[in-house]
């Protein structure tokens, strides 16, 4: 049983071109072609498919249009006008996760998502950015954040404590639920596969619909995630440049 | 698991940043504005579309108004015309009518004299031939000749106590 692969060999890092910058591992990994054929997607998706700039979409057409108010109706509802000059970038972290999350789909694929370093990273630069915000828009009032409006002042030893650390634990939040869901639902794939192989052509029937079934679910997954994602960045966004709690 | 090797971070951490920046400067600089330029283009001609139909419809019910107008207009005199028209013949009917009631009139009155005359004639040739009658009856009956003129009196006063 020499050939029996452990459910999480999926999610190792593979150097297929190593190299190195100024000390610093820059290896073009199995991850990183995952990633470039990502933006290369996302890119023939946003600009190919506009490329008629028709007046009546065709199909490509249509969905980047539907990707593109997605994202803008999601930035006006939750972030209103103010948010408009951050549609670059949200409508970018959303594509990037997406097509991660889709690309890990396809089998012996790789999903950059499913690692919390990457994950973590994104959710880190939002808290960042976020708070750098923060501090442009409002100066010093952003630390009224954290302070709660209309409570008795003794609570506030209480609440604003938990208030700063639930401001802190947001990138980690934020991360560990993108990598999470992407990486259980691979394992979880990846163990009701060994199941069908064994159990053979008589009982690996049952776990290979449960596969199937699966499979579907984790492709909504991709979505939901990169949704949830996209939203909270929103919803932080709008904490930091409209104060109210 | 794999995803706590450190030794993999640093690959992984510079292909994103190097793969997220430039999807972003993708998106921002070329996609995003194409996507809404297409988009404003698109909202621009609806709206331009609209606001044709509405002018067109504008015009369109005007014409109509100027037609109704235009219509009853007509409708309107062809009524007077119609009305003149009608008081004309019937003063004309009423007029012929008027003469033709007079003439009749005039008739009568002419025949009912002539008859009037000729009834005085035939009662006064009556009452000569009665007269007549009257003197020879009584010259052959009692042979008294009675004189023409008591016979035309006797006669007269006969047939006036007669009817």
């Amino acid at each position: 049983m020499a050939e029996q692969h452990s459910p999480l060999e999926q999610f190792q890092i593979r150097r297929l071109v190593p190299i190195e910058i100024g000390g610093v591992d820059a290896s073009f990994t199995n991850s990183a072609v995952f990633m470039v054929i990502a933006v290369a997607l996302v890119t023939l998706l946003m600009t190919y498919s506009m490329r008629g700039r028709a007046m009546v979409p065709g199909r490509l057409q249509s969905i980047a249009e539907l990707g593109y108010e997605f994202i803008a109706n999601m930035l006006q509802e939750n972030v209103g006008s103010a948010g408009r000059k951050y549609f670059p970038f949200v409508f970018t972290l959303f594509m990037f996760i997406l097509f991660s999350n889709l690309l890990g789909m396809i089998p012996y694929s790789f999903t950059p998502t499913s690692h919390i370093v990457v994950t973590f990273a994104m959710a880190f630069v939002v808290f960042v950015g976020v708070t750098v915000i923060g501090f442009a828009r409002h100066g010093l009032h952003f630390l009224g954040y954290f302070v709660p409006k209309d409570v008795p002042w003794p609570l506030l030893f209480l609440l604003v404590p938990i208030e700063v650390l639930s401001y802190f634990i947001r990138p980690v939040s934020l991360s560990l639920r993108l990598f999470a869901n992407m990486m259980a639902g691979h394992t979880m794939l990846k163990v009701f596969a060994g199941f069908v192989v064994a159990l053979g052509v008589l009982g690996g029937w049952a776990p290979l619909a449960f596969v199937v079934a699966l499979t579907g679910l984790e492709i909504g997954i991709a979505f939901l995630q990169a949704y949830v994602f996209t939203i909270l960045t929103c919803l932080y966004l709008n904490d930091a440049v409209h104060l109210h709690h | 698991m794999p995803q706590l090797n450190l030794l993999d971070f640093p690959p992984q951490l510079v292909w994103l940043a190097i793969t997220f920046v430039i999807l972003y400067l993708v998106m921002a600089k070329v996609a995003l504005p194409r996507v809404a330029e297409v988009l404003e283009t698109r909202a621009e001609r609806i709206r331009d579309d609209l606001d044709r139909a509405t002018e067109l419809r504008n015009e369109a019910m005007a014409a109509q108004a100027t037609y109704e107008k235009a219509l009853a207009e007509a409708r309107a005199q062809a009524q007077n015309v119609m009305r003149e028209t009608s008081a004309k013949l019937t003063a004309a009917a009423a007029a012929r009518q008027a003469e033709l009631a007079a003439e009749l009139t005039a008739k009568t009155k002419a025949a009912e004299a002539t008859i009037a005359a000729a009834k005085a004639k035939a009662i006064a040739d009556l009452q000569s031939v009665a007269a007549e009658a009257a003197r020879s009856a009584t010259q052959r009956l009692i042979g008294v000749e009675v004189s023409p003129a008591d016979a035309a009196r006797v006669a007269a006063a006969t047939l006036k106590e007669r009817g």
